[in-house]
């Protein structure tokens, strides 16, 4: 489906926020602050109405859609903008509007709207994403869960006030373990969280259970894969954001860098390097529109596992889109390049940890894969 | 309900009425209608189905009316074509025709020869072919030599062109031809001329495949009509650039990979065999899966990009499809190599018994998906453009 004007619209207020107030010089500001990201961005990105921006409006939302918040975590993506948008107002924010009770409903979704309560999405326990080996544990105590176990490398898992975390509900009788989404608040006792200093600057951490109490609906519903699939396309959305950006930072440098006498993006060789990398991007980017749309429509549009097929395709294509073009990036601007004064390594740190949340490229490809039925 | 529900609602009834139930099949090469004077049906339904559909001017739905088209709007037009999908109709018609000359003659040609070209291509009466390439001028096309001199009454041509495709089946080709030799774009002018002409001799080329799709065509001494030359005299440059975008749009969405023939997962799980539910050669279901995911991407961004249709200009349109030509060229390939490896010694075959026809096809398939990256524009030239349109680097000095 074709961008609406309004969407056309939003696409162009968002790209002249993050580029205004939030810029790649930004990401090198909170890096020398030590903080992982600046409260004060993130209080004008929720005035602007995208903190809300799948929230209906009776919940204080914006009600502007997934399409439409692609749109703007693009945005953010393409200057490297540090924030909660990503956690917060899409995985969070989906997750309790397609899963969560009406009173779940009711009473998170105005605070995820006006910016004042931040989720996290606390899910890996290994090096790789292996949700289906989740070893944290819930228990029914009573009208209690109990929840024991360490989740690895939380993204916001430093700052988020409300970590939705995979657990392994045991078997009752009959039953099979099942796995389940659980709102743990961080100020929890029993939940401490470590944060780690990662390669790109966010604020990850290291967060563990031990026996903490929950009170009984604090579970979330359905799929617990759903949640998964709606944070691979959030992703997508933000590394076709910073795939796109850091092209154009590339095509920038070949227009104006002078070798033997010419500008070196008339050279053939380099021209059709840049080219095949354009064409990779215009594919990564119908699949993640694809998938925002899907997000968007109901029902039928995602019959037979649609939705599943279209998050692993966006989640794989947009991170090795992103993955070339980061690594042609540093290449292709020479010496600058490898320099940490250069905007190229911003771009090759964050491409990476974006690659691997939620699953590789390769983790999505098998999925992908397994889902045509090889 | 709205309008273009009404529509859709029409067009499904009609449709549902009109489309033999043997139109709703994967169709083989065999089985293709390219029309003209010399064609052939494999069917009677075959014929039916495009006569119906040119009735209604639906073999060319965005034309306009009084040419024969069918006078639909974009919406309109998007919403036939996912009718025609919901009930996996075949085109009526193969047509370079109505893919490549009707939409520049509708932008560039006079009143007079709209009315006289157009409504036989939406019938599927006269079959086109091309007149571009030529011995000396490939990748570099502005450089062809076939000398057109004016006559006073007629214009006189004579020279080679080479990959002229179905040239020996076609019954006009519009051609690109020298009108000065003084400067190169600017001396180039767009004619078009019965085949039957005195002086017109076609001659297939055999290609690794087998097949003979292209041919050469000389041209000594053939006298053209002056109310044949499209646009201006040594303006033929524009109408062949632009005819060159709507070539690369239609490659991409129709030619490539549509082809009726083994599925490459089912040939996988067939011919590798599962183990465990899962393809025992895990290289390539690994590389069978990125494929198959490009693919898919491919066909969400063609879709998107009609969708999108009539708000990019020309200068995105030109990029586009150069775009989707790379896209569609090397997909079609990896795809045909990927099925081929599924085959593996089923693949090898040339023709005979011993062999499954299905492994002969997917065999002469992949011999003819080497060309997909030449015709139409070789990848290097649409690299050049892409790189040159899209991202705006310069010309090498």
């Amino acid at each position: 489906m074709s961008m609406n004007s309004d969407q056309q619209m939003l696409e162009d207020s968002a790209r002249q926020f993050f580029a205004e107030r939030s810029p790649t010089a930004a990401v090198r500001s909170n890096r020398a602050a030590g903080r992982s990201f600046d409260p004060d961005i993130w209080h004008e990105i929720a005035e602007l109405g995208f903190a809300g921006a799948l929230i209906p409006e009776t919940y204080g939302g914006s009600g502007i859609g997934y399409r439409g918040l692609g749109v703007v975590l693009d945005a953010a993506g393409r200057s490297l903008a540090a924030s909660p948008l990503l956690q917060s107002a899409f995985i969070g924010a989906a997750a309790i509007l397609r899963h969560g009770s009406p009173e779940q409903q009711a009473s998170i979704l105005p605070r995820i709207a006006s910016g004042e309560l931040t989720l996290a999405l606390a899910v890996d326990e290994h090096a790789h994403h292996r949700p289906e080996d989740t070893r944290t544990r819930a228990r029914r105590v009573g009208d209690q869960w109990i929840l024991d176990g360490r989740k690895r490398l939380v993204a916001d898992g430093d700052s988020a006030a409300l970590l939705l975390t995979l657990a392994r509900v045991e078997a009752k009788g009959s039953e099979s373990d099942r796995l389940q989404w659980f709102l743990v608040p961080a100020a929890t006792a029993g939940v401490t969280r470590q944060r780690r200093h990662m390669v790109d600057g966010e604020g990850f951490a290291d967060i563990e259970f031990a026996a903490v109490e929950l009170g009984q609906h604090t579970a979330l519903g359905g799929a617990w894969q759903d949640v998964l699939d709606i944070a691979c396309i959030g992703v997508a959305s933000t590394m076709q954001g910073a795939a796109e950006a850091a092209l154009a930072l590339t095509l920038d440098h070949l227009k104006t860098r002078s070798q033997f006498g010419q500008l070196i993006g008339s050279f053939q060789a380099l021209q059709h390097r840049v080219a095949r990398l354009y064409v990779d991007l215009q594919l990564s980017r119908a699949a993640v529109t694809a998938a925002l749309d899907a997000l968007d429509a109901h029902g039928e549009a995602n019959a037979d596992g649609r939705l599943q097929r279209l998050a692993s395709l966006c989640k794989a294509l947009c991170g090795e889109t992103l993955h070339d073009i980061s690594n042609d990036t540093v290449q292709l601007h020479g010496g600058i390049g490898m320099t940490d004064v250069h905007d190229s390594g911003l771009f090759l740190k964050r491409a990476r940890v974006l690659e691997t949340l939620y699953g590789s490229s390769s983790h999505h490809r098998d999925r992908y894969a397994h889902l045509l039925g090889l | 309900m709205n309008e273009i529900e009404e529509f859709r609602h029409a067009t499904r009834q009609w449709l549902e009425t009109h489309c033999p139930a043997s139109m709703r099949t994967p169709m083989s090469e065999r089985e293709v209608v390219w029309g003209g004077r010399k064609a052939s049906f494999h069917s009677a339904d075959a014929e039916q189905w495009l006569r119906v559909m040119a009735e209604r001017g639906w073999t060319a739905p965005s034309w306009p009316r009084q040419y024969g088209g069918g006078g639909l709007d974009a919406a309109q037009h998007a919403v036939l074509q996912e009718e025609l999908r919901r009930i996996k109709a075949r085109p009526p018609l193969y047509s370079f025709g109505l893919w490549m000359f009707g939409p520049v003659l509708l932008e560039f040609g006079n009143e007079e020869q709209k009315q006289r070209f157009l409504p036989p291509i939406v019938r599927g009466e006269i079959r086109w072919c091309q007149g571009y390439s030529e011995p000396g001028a490939g990748s570099d096309l502005a450089s062809l030599a076939t000398r057109c001199e004016d006559q006073g009454d007629h214009f006189l041509i004579n020279g080679q062109k080479i990959w002229t495709s179905y040239a020996n089946l076609a019954d006009w080709m519009f051609c690109l031809v020298r009108t000065d030799t003084r400067t190169k774009h600017g001396g180039i002018s767009f004619v078009v001329f019965d085949m039957r002409t005195s002086g017109v001799e076609t001659r297939p080329i055999q290609l690794i495949s087998g097949e003979s799709p292209f041919c050469e065509t000389f041209l000594t001494d053939v006298r053209v009509p002056k109310d044949q030359l499209i646009g201006p005299l040594n303006g033929g440059w524009e109408i062949a650039k632009r005819l060159l975008m709507h070539e690369r749009t239609n490659i991409s969405a129709e030619a490539f990979g549509n082809a009726a023939g083994l599925d490459l997962v089912e040939a996988a799980r067939q011919f590798v065999g599962l183990r465990d539910g899962v393809l025992i050669d895990t290289d390539l279901r690994a590389r069978i899966a990125r494929h198959r995911m490009r693919d898919e991407a491919f066909r969400l961004a063609v879709q998107q990009a009609r969708a999108d249709g009539a708000r990019s200009g020309a200068a995105a349109a030109t990029a586009l499809a150069s775009i989707f030509k790379v896209a569609a060229a090397s997909l079609n390939q990896q795809r045909c190599e990927l099925l081929m490896e599924c085959l593996g010694h089923e693949g090898l075959g040339w023709e005979g018994d011993g062999f499954l026809t299905d492994g002969l096809r997917a065999t002469r398939h992949w011999l003819r998906s080497k060309g997909n990256s030449i015709e139409g524009g070789t990848t290097e030239i649409n690299l050049n453009v892409i790189a040159k349109r899209a991202l705006g680097l310069p010309d090498p000095s």
